[in-house]
């Protein structure tokens, strides 16, 4: 409305951004920013002055020995756990309270749990739709047929009208990456996706989201999937005792780690 | 015994009605408790401090009154002393305090079968809720309060069946047509038949509540949530 009058080139720059150093395009602000984050359970500092950015179309995959504060890390980032000291910001904006648009943002970030947590009392195909009916207010025809899309792209669209213990764990777990993909999120936050999976069931998920990532999409995945990490992920971080040791390349990561930390873990579990 | 005698008595005291007393005094102070304990519960898992508070001093103040007293206290206090009247009809009015005595007494049951129900549902659903956006009401009333509700049949089960005999106690609020006052009436007009009046009553609970406790076994099982 009101850039109707101006000129085009005056669009792509507004006011506030006109700096010398900057080539302002707008939204070029990172996916997700965490600065200085700090975080204790009791007297035990699980994160520890976290830096971390995550830009647009990346693929992070953590790793790190358990207790590490990896899913802590995944968890505070749609404020699952708050920090205690930092800051986290998702596409510039800080994370708000608790409240009416804390649920805003979350809708925008998609969650994946190791335990799947698919709603236990919902067919699966409402699953799928519940996000953008309620959260949305998307109609119920819109949501059922984006829904069926999105299962038809995880391989569960005859499952629809199942309910979730119907349904193997790797097929209850696609399915609720299909629930995150259903409210069209900026960002898909995995925390631990194929740790309770029998291992045949592990590469169905993967395929999903290495699929997902060749889509383009933004994800930040903790996982102890080396040959994903190796496959997939842009860039590996390191995490052991709540500190952030090594962000790299896969490659650089796995042919030549840089911390006595990270070789020993990678001997652990790479040697049987 | 003379059963003869007693078809008489029986024919002469309003029994079944009384029964009738009781069943819609259950169905009216069920509801109310099952409103008030569904809004405490909810209280009680909200984020909000003052809300848990609040919730868990109603929970703990009628929980531990005896129901005697709370329905004494409807008619002398609430009616009596605080002049609180919600019918010109003495018989009305006296029925209502009835109800709401024992809605408040048994809402707090209510609300602590629903927290055990609360209790059967992991904690992922409501952070899987969360992550898609939705707000704690919006998370309340279509993930956690549904999935607790078919935890906490057989808890709400044991709760009704205690309100249906619990009823009784609204002779003491004055409802006088309800199936203790009746009873009393009858052995003090007729103690030659105490042992068949007694029995009767007896009998004509057992009656109802076997069903009711057939039922909520059968629904438990149905109803619960396949994890």
């Amino acid at each position: 409305m009101i850039e109707a009058p101006l000129a085009p080139d005056s669009l792509a720059v507004p006011e506030t951004s006109v700096s010398s150093t900057s080539s302002a395009v707008p939204e070029t602000y990172p996916v997700v920013e965490m600065k200085d984050v700090n975080k204790y359970f009791g007297q035990l500092h699980v994160l520890q002055d976290i830096n971390l950015t995550v830009d647009k179309g990346e693929v992070i995959v953590i790793i790190g020995p358990s207790g590490s504060g990896k899913s802590t890390l995944c968890r505070t980032i749609n404020r699952l756990e708050p920090i205690d000291s930092g800051e986290i910001l998702i596409a510039g904006q800080p994370l708000p309270q608790e409240g009416r648009d804390l649920a805003k943002l979350r809708a925008e970030v998609g969650m994946v749990f190791q335990s799947f947590n698919l709603f236990a009392h919902k067919s699966i195909l409402n699953n799928v739709t519940l996000g953008p009916r309620v959260a949305r207010g998307i109609s119920k025809d819109q949501a059922e047929k984006e829904a069926i899309a999105l299962l038809e792209r995880v391989g569960i669209k005859d499952q629809a009208n199942k309910l979730p213990a119907q349904l193997s764990g790797g097929q209850q777990q696609r399915v609720a990456i299909a629930r995150a993909l259903a409210m069209n999120p900026k960002l898909m936050l995995f925390d631990e996706p194929t740790s309770a999976l029998d291992p045949e069931m592990i590469n169905e998920v993967l395929d999903v989201m290495t699929n997902l990532a060749r889509d383009g999409m933004t994800m930040l995945v903790v996982t102890h999937e080396m040959g994903f990490a190796r496959r997939v992920a842009d860039r590996v971080i390191f995490m052991a005792d709540g500190l952030i040791l090594e962000q790299a390349t896969p490659q650089e990561f796995f042919t030549n780690p840089k911390t006595d930390r990270a070789k020993d873990f990678l001997a652990k579990i790479l040697e049987h | 015994m003379d059963l003869t005698g007693y078809w008489e008595v029986l024919r002469e005291y309003p029994v079944l009605h009384a029964f009738w007393v009781n069943i819609t005094l259950t169905f009216w102070s069920g509801l109310l408790s099952l409103v008030l304990g569904t809004v405490a519960v909810a209280m009680r898992i909200s984020p909000i401090a003052s809300l848990r508070l609040a919730a868990t001093f109603y929970v703990n103040v009628f929980r531990d009154i005896p129901l005697t007293i709370v329905m004494v206290a409807m008619y002398s206090v609430v009616w009596v002393s605080l002049g609180i009247e919600f019918s010109d009809t003495f018989t009305t009015n006296f029925y209502i305090l009835a109800v709401i005595g024992l809605g408040l007494y048994h809402g707090s049951f209510v609300a602590e079968a629903l927290r055990s129900g609360v209790n059967t549902v992991p904690l992922g659903q409501a952070e899987a809720a969360r992550a898609i956006g939705l707000t704690f009401i919006q998370s309340a009333r279509i993930i956690i309060l549904p999935q607790a509700f078919r935890g906490a049949v057989a808890p709400l089960g044991n709760t009704l069946i205690a309100l249906i005999k619990n009823t009784t106690v609204a002779s003491a609020t004055a409802v006088a047509t309800e199936t203790s006052g009746v009873m009393a009436a009858m052995i003090e007009n007729r103690p030659d038949h105490v042992i068949l009046i007694f029995l009767t009553f007896a009998i004509g609970y057992v009656i109802i509540v076997v069903p009711v406790g057939v039922l909520i076994t059968h629904l438990s099982q149905r109803l619960a949530v396949k994890r």
